[in-house]
Formats: structure tokens, C-alpha cells, sequence
């Protein structure tokens, strides 16, 4: 499956680009799995994606948690927790 | 309910927008504003300027909920909600949330809860500028406690388990 992701703040400078487009492999079905098979991906994103607690995610600019599916799933965002206001 | 929000890199004069808010209008007997400023130091030491990322998109729909689910648990006459990104400077303003209502007590509680919500769950991140580089400001528990007194019994029970 083709997956849009897109990444801000210190997962964006750690991965070292703002967007991609990923072909994700079928037995990676919810936002915790893809974090998962995303840290496989090479040096910079086992680096982004060390600790994935702290890590939050949107569904199509929803929040979700690690649990949700991400079958129908049309853009993906991972980010730091906000510090907005 | 009139509802205003914006998103953008220019400053904003709070002054203008609060008085917007109220002109014309009898029914309004409160109007409560709360200015964030970026302050000139952090943990002690002077920083040159802030830089807030967002989500472009999200950062605006996420704003525009709560806006809406404020309007739901308070009877509101208005809501606006301005917050910057980009980069300030010390002095500068960041944020305005200003409500109206007929009296005090909604008024109070709805910039309060909009607050606590852009702090934790608007798709913003600061980073700080101080002469030795730039660093992400860390996310505050007791802004995430603060957001979460205002969660409904069943989300406070779930976050519990």
C-alpha cells in the first residue's frame, strides 16, 4: 500500500525531509506498526523513531493513538508533542 | 455564534481584534482576552526569537473544533482565536484568544479551556533561537494535566487505564 507521511518539528530535522511517499508492506496494519517498520528504514529514521512514546500521530490531520488502523488511511503525520499557545 | 480564527506569520494588533469582537453589540456583558507574548529568556537564559512550526491544514481544523465544542459546553456570543507562526520576537505576541459572552463565568472558562486545548493538541511546535543554536521546546506535563481536567469522565478514565 502507497502511504503519504508527512513528518514536523524534530522527527522532520531527524528524518531529514518534510514528506515522502512510502509503500508500506500489507502486514503493517496500525500507526504503531508503521512506527515500527519505519525505524527499519535506515540510520536517520531509527533515530527519529527511538522512542515511540513521545512520538504523536494524525490520521488525514486527525490525532490517533498507536492503535488506530491506517488501512484507510490518506496522509500520515508523526510530531513531537505540541507546544503551541 | 460569531467565530474567528486565523492563522498567520504577521503580528496582530489584540487591542483591534478584542474591540471587533464587541462592536455593535449589546447582548455581550463579558469579554475575556488572553494575550500569549514570547518572552525574552527561557530557564534563564536570553533568547534572540521563537520559530513555531504548525501543521498547515490541521493547526486550523483542530483550532476550529474546539472553538465549536467550547460554543457547545458555554453559552458563547464569540470566540477569536489568533495564533502566529513563524518566527517572533521577544515582545512580541503569539497567541490571542478572546470570548464573549453575557456573563462572566463562560466567559472565564471558555478562554481558559481553549487555551489549555491550543497548548497540548494544536498541531504547534516552538523551537528556540539562543546565541549558542536552536532547541525544540519539551512539552510541559502540567499542560497536559491542565487540558486534561477538561476532558469528559470517559476520557479521563480511559487515559487512567
Amino acid at each position: 500500500m502507497k502511504l503519504k507521511l508527512r513528518y514536523f518539528a524534530w522527527v522532520r530535522e531527524r528524518v531529514g525531509k518534510p514528506e515522502e511517499v512510502v509503500e508500506v508492506p500489507s502486514n503493517v496494519a496500525t500507526v504503531g506498526e508503521l512506527m515500527t517498520w519505519l525505524a527499519t528504514r535506515g540510520e536517520e529514521y531509527a533515530y527519529a523513531f527511538k522512542n515511540l512514546n513521545v512520538i504523536r500521530a494524525a490520521i488525514d490531520q486527525r490525532h490517533v493513538r498507536a492503535d488506530a488502523a491506517i488501512d484507510k488511511a490518506g496522509e500520515i503525520a508523526f510530531f513531537p508533542p505540541m507546544t503551541g499557545g | 455564534m460569531k467565530a474567528t480564527v486565523r492563522l498567520q506569520r504577521e503580528q496582530f494588533d489584540a487591542a483591534a481584534e478584542t474591540a471587533k469582537l464587541g462592536r455593535g453589540r449589546v447582548d455581550i456583558g463579558a469579554l475575556v482576552t488572553f494575550t500569549g507574548v514570547c518572552r525574552g529568556d527561557e530557564d534563564g537564559e536570553p533568547i534572540a526569537a521563537l520559530t513555531l512550526e504548525h501543521y498547515p491544514g490541521m493547526a486550523e481544523s483542530e483550532i476550529e473544533r474546539h472553538v465549536a465544542e467550547a460554543a457547545e459546553r458555554w453559552p458563547l456570543l464569540g470566540v477569536t482565536v489568533i495564533h502566529r507562526h513563524g518566527r517572533i520576537l521577544p515582545g512580541e505576541d503569539i497567541v490571542l484568544v478572546a470570548t464573549a459572552s453575557s456573563h462572566r463565568q463562560a466567559a472565564f472558562a471558555a478562554a481558559e479551556f481553549l487555551m489549555d486545548y491550543l497548548k497540548t493538541r494544536a498541531p504547534f511546535w516552538k523551537q528556540v533561537e539562543k546565541a549558542d543554536g536552536k532547541t525544540w521546546v519539551n512539552a510541559k506535563a502540567t499542560d497536559d494535566a491542565a487540558a486534561e481536567r477538561w476532558a469528559a469522565p470517559e476520557r479521563q478514565r480511559e487515559t487512567a487505564e
